[in-house]
């Protein structure tokens, strides 16, 4: 399997970075799912080879974080923090707010495939609580109409 | 390394520095709780149960990865530490199911006892249990998440121990799952490791699970009858209809060569003991047809067609086959009936090494033999040939342990890129059919060099690694059947000049037993030649035919020409074996002795259902040479022990069964009971009374304990500890042959077993979990996954 001539390169540049192969395991996992939406089972058993790992070791990491996934989901992924500071301010609210709107539970892809939805821990934004994750993107100081701004400007957007 | 002296609950010791704590307590009697410790896995801190208070140190430390440290003062159980390992297991117990009724591991669970002794019986959760179906993973491995405790000692064993590394961690906390290789299936090696090793019942196994509870099965610790390792194995055996039926075999006291190791075989495959094909009547051939008949009647037969043939045609007419899985005492008697009785050394076995090859070069020199153990310590190994992952399983694990803890250094020289090429400092790949050529190579035939080389072996690696080899002073050397006659001369006499020990592999439970015990046409027991003076000729009154007799090829094709009246197979089958046409032994009159009704019983005219190594008492020799007693585990009702129908059939000819077996000694005498009618049982529980507390009757004629006493009086090496044998040791013996001829052995004879990890001969058709198995792997496996099963290395040697 090949992947993108960007993501090549950058395999290539990386893999000088360490000490031994299987170090590249997390970063490559995080950049191969940005580009395929999901480590499917192709990709896992490349990254296999390419590790010298086994493919029961690759899934192991992979189902250790949450962030890593072998099942594509929708394209705007909405991680909403309720954590100590967010729940403080609001989280929980925020979050019930988010599922209302889309009309799906705790990770779970909306039927048009365009959001998908999930409580996460802390994102390191506490001081601008309550937050959340739009894919890489922050957004902070929510309210329940930022959240429906924010929605509605993409729904909008992509069913152009 | 230095000693360490440490104070632990107020006693002094002195340990080696390095000592885990955990270890050295141990060392004075005192258990420290564990689940996640294992000795010989590597350290896991998983499961905070081990912890002791240390002075001076702020926290409870754990055992299991803290190193004694001089002047430690430690403290192994006290109110803080009761309480820290209470709240462990009540954290343990979160989203236990509690079902120990009826969990295979209830009784012998390491959580319920632990639990037991710091009472965490409560729990004070209110959340709703983590549930998970259990899963089934492979033909004998299941999988029940709630009940495991993640102590990770089964994906360690599987990993380090077995080198197979199927079994992983997924998620983490508290939905932290293991998982299998295939994500929802396990391809490996099916050992069993995993469901042995594990603390709980979570791992349980296709051919256990929800059959019985541990204490209701009896347990016996004997020798698995598979593969020519010679695993101690304890069977655990339930009353069935067909008498005490074997279902669970595993070796958790860790007594043995083997500590806690089993393959797949010694683990499940004890089932061909009760298949529904087991011969429970003798049968005799009538009209064409084999058909029941009793004991009395079928020994009547055999002794009048012996004798007939005896007067008309003379001993010379009769050929006997003997058996790789009976015991040295069955060997040695059939041998003994053959010559003395029968007056014939038309005697054979099927021969899968040259062992007699390796007797003359050794030329009885001491200590030159190593022993499984050693396997297991030596500094160095040399291994040539053969494919020990699927042929000797044992032998593997301790090679592969060896390098593991002590980094032996291991080199591989084969032709196919086995898989223990892994753990080996140094693997040569050379050209097919050439390590007899290797063996002449490092003894310093350098034309050999030629049939070598392969692509993935230059000239000058092999070079180097003579020269390496040269330099080596403590080597084991380990070679497969590949090696017979010249060759084996060749790498003994390199080894002995640098005092190496060998081990010479053959395939079978007992072939070096048969080996040992003179199951040849021209050798005695001990390799003596039959028509030079031994101890044997004095102590049989010279009754031993001086020439040489048949040996098996010649006897089928003395059976085809029908010059062969008689033969007498003994636990074997030939027809399969060598691919001989049925047909060749009509004018035979063929004797069977079998469980089953094998290619060649179903061509003889008597039939005689007999007892597996399973179901009976007697002695095998490992193909190390390490000896072992077989303790009777199961039963069958209906068949015999091969040892009684060899007396029985002297007897019935008329012959003194007291030359056979020297039975009684000076007028002992003893009424055991009846062993037939209604009170049958009564002899038999004399018989279990007298084993159990390791005493030797030795009041009847078929009594294997008498006949050893003869073995060990006349059998070269087999002097051994009566008392280490008893007491269920193993007990290594030198081959030591009894006078230096050479050129004995008959290396086109050696026809090796081929049986992969999942094969085992006859007894491997009749296993229903071993063929279970054997059907799974019947597709292809992803060879990089398990390397033992890459396509190459299967065929291999
Ligand atoms: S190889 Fe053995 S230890 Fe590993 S998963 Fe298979 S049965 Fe378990
Ligand atoms: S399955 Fe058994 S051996 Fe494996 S981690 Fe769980 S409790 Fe431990
Ligand atoms: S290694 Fe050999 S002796 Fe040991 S359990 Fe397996 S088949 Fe039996
Ligand atoms: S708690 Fe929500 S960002 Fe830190
Ligand atoms: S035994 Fe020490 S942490 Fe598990």
């Amino acid at each position: 399997m090949k992947f993108s001539d960007q993501l090549e390169q950058r395999f290539a540049a990386m893999v000088t970075h360490y000490p031994t192969k299987r170090s590249v395991l997390v970063p490559m996992l995080l950049y191969i799912q940005d580009e395929l939406g999901a480590l499917n089972d192709e990709a896992i058993h490349e990254i296999a080879e390419r590790t010298e790992l086994s493919e029961l070791e690759v899934r192991n990491v992979i189902s250790y974080y949450s962030m890593l996934r072998t099942h594509p989901i929708g394209k705007y992924n909405l991680q909403v923090c309720t954590n100590v500071s967010c729940l403080l301010r609001g989280g929980e609210e925020i979050l019930e707010h988010c599922q209302k709107k889309l009309g799906v539970g705790n990770k779970q892809t909306t039927a048009d495939g365009l959001f998908h939805m999930e409580e996460v821990e802390c994102i390191g934004a506490c001081s601008w609580a309550p937050a959340l994750m739009l894919n890489y993107e922050f957004h902070e100081n929510l309210t329940p109409q930022k959240i429906d701004e924010l929605i509605d400007g993409i729904r909008k957007k992509e069913h152009q | 390394m230095a000693d360490v002296t440490l104070i632990v609950d107020g006693k002094k010791l002195t340990v080696p520095a390095g000592t885990l704590l955990i270890e050295a307590c141990k060392s004075t009697g005192i258990e420290v709780p564990s689940f996640c410790y294992y000795p010989g896995l590597s350290l896991q801190g998983a499961c905070r149960m081990c912890l002791v208070e240390v002075e001076k140190m702020p926290k409870l430390q754990t055992a299991c990865t803290t190193p004694v440290a001089e002047g430690m003062v430690v403290t192994t159980e006290s109110d803080k530490i009761k309480q820290a390992r209470k709240s462990m297991l009540e954290l343990l117990l979160a989203n236990h199911p509690l079902d120990c009724p009826v969990c295979d591991a209830g009784g012998e669970c390491e959580l319920q006892d632990m639990t037991f002794k710091y009472g965490a019986a409560e729990s004070k959760f209110m959340d709703m249990k983590n549930h998970r179906d259990e899963q089934q993973w492979s033909p004998v491995v299941y999988f029940d998440r709630p009940r495991c405790i993640l102590c990770y000692r089964c994906i360690r064993v599987c990993g380090e121990g077995m080198d197979v590394w199927a079994l992983g961690i997924q998620n983490r906390g508290s939905s932290a799952i293991i998982a299998p290789n295939k994500q929802d299936h396990l391809e490996c090696e099916e050992c069993g490791m995993c469901i042995d090793i594990c603390p709980v019942g979570a791992l349980t196994s296709g051919a256990y699970r929800y059959k019985t509870r541990p204490w209701e099965m009896k347990h016996t610790g004997t020798v698995c009858t598979h593969c020519a390792d010679g695993c101690k194995t304890t069977l655990g055996a339930r009353r069935a209809d067909t008498g005490m039926q074997i279902v669970r075999g595993d070796n958790r006291d860790k007594s043995g060569i083997n500590g806690d190791f089993l393959c797949v075989k010694g683990r499940y495959a004890f089932d061909f003991a009760h298949s529904d094909c087991r011969l429970k009547q003798p049968l005799v051939k009538r009209d064409g047809k084999l058909v029941p008949t009793t004991w009395e009647q079928a020994f009547e037969l055999i002794a009048s067609r012996f004798k007939q043939v005896l007067t008309t045609d003379g001993p010379a007419a009769i050929g006997i086959i003997g058996s790789n899985h009976t015991s040295n005492e069955e060997n040695y008697l059939l041998q003994k009936f053959a010559r003395l009785a029968l007056g014939t050394n038309n005697i054979d076995h099927h021969r899968t090494a040259d062992f007699p090859a390796f007797a003359s070069a050794l030329a009885g020199k001491a200590e030159a033999t190593a022993s499984m153990r050693d396997v297991h310590n030596a500094a160095a190994i040399l291994l040539i040939g053969n494919n020990p992952t699927e042929q000797h399983p044992l032998l593997a694990w301790q090679i592969r342990t060896n390098v593991r803890l002590h980094h032996s250094k291991l080199y591989v020289v084969n032709s196919y890129p086995i898989k223990l090429r892994r753990q080996a400092a140094s693997f040569a790949q050379i050209a097919p059919g050439s390590e007899g050529g290797f063996a002449q190579f490092i003894a310093g035939s350098d034309a050999a060099a030629d049939s070598i080389v392969s692509p993935k072996l230059s000239r000058e690696a092999l070079a180097a690694l003579r020269d390496a080899l040269k330099q080596e002073t403590s080597l084991v050397i380990i070679f497969g059947s590949e090696l017979r006659g010249n060759d084996v001369k060749a790498l003994v006499d390199f080894g002995l000049a640098r005092s190496a020990k060998f081990i010479c592999l053959g395939d079978y439970s007992n072939s070096r037993g048969a080996a040992d015990m003179g199951l040849y046409p021209d050798m005695l027991p001990g390799y003596g030649p039959v028509a030079s003076a031994t101890t044997f000729h004095t102590d049989w009154l010279d009754e031993i035919p001086a020439t040489s007799g048949m040996n098996l090829l010649q006897m089928m094709d003395a059976a085809k020409e029908g010059k062969l009246k008689a033969l007498y197979v003994v636990g074997s089958n030939p027809i399969a074996r060598y691919n001989i046409d049925p047909f060749a032994l009509s004018k035979s009159f063929v004797i069977v002795q079998d469980m089953f009704l094998t290619e060649t019983a179903k061509i003889a005219d008597v039939v005689l259902p007999v007892a597996n190594a399973y179901e009976k008492a007697g002695t095998v020799t490992s193909t190390c040479g390490d000896v072992q007693i077989l303790k009777k585990a199961g039963d069958f009702a209906g068949v015999r022990t091969d040892f009684e129908c060899i007396v029985r059939i002297a007897a019935t000819m008329g012959y003194d069964v007291r030359k056979l077996v020297p039975f009684g000694g000076e007028g002992t005498r003893a009424d055991m009971g009846q062993s037939r009618g209604a009170q049958s049982g009564e002899a038999d529980r004399h018989a279990v009374w007298l084993s159990e507390h390791n005493l030797e009757p030795k009041m009847s004629p078929f009594d294997p304990s008498a006949m050893l006493d003869e073995i060990q009086r006349l059998v070269p090496a087999y002097d051994i500890s009566r008392l280490s044998l008893l007491s269920g040791q193993d007990v290594h013996t030198q081959l030591v042959q009894i006078t230096g001829a050479t050129g004995l052995g008959h290396p086109e004879l050696v026809l090796p077993a081929n049986d992969t990890l999942f094969t085992s001969g006859t007894l491997g058709r009749f296993s229903a979990t071993l063929n279970t198995v054997m059907e799974r792997y019947s597709s292809p496996v992803e060879p990089e996954m398990v390397a033992g099963y890459d396509p190459a290395a299967r065929q291999g040697p």
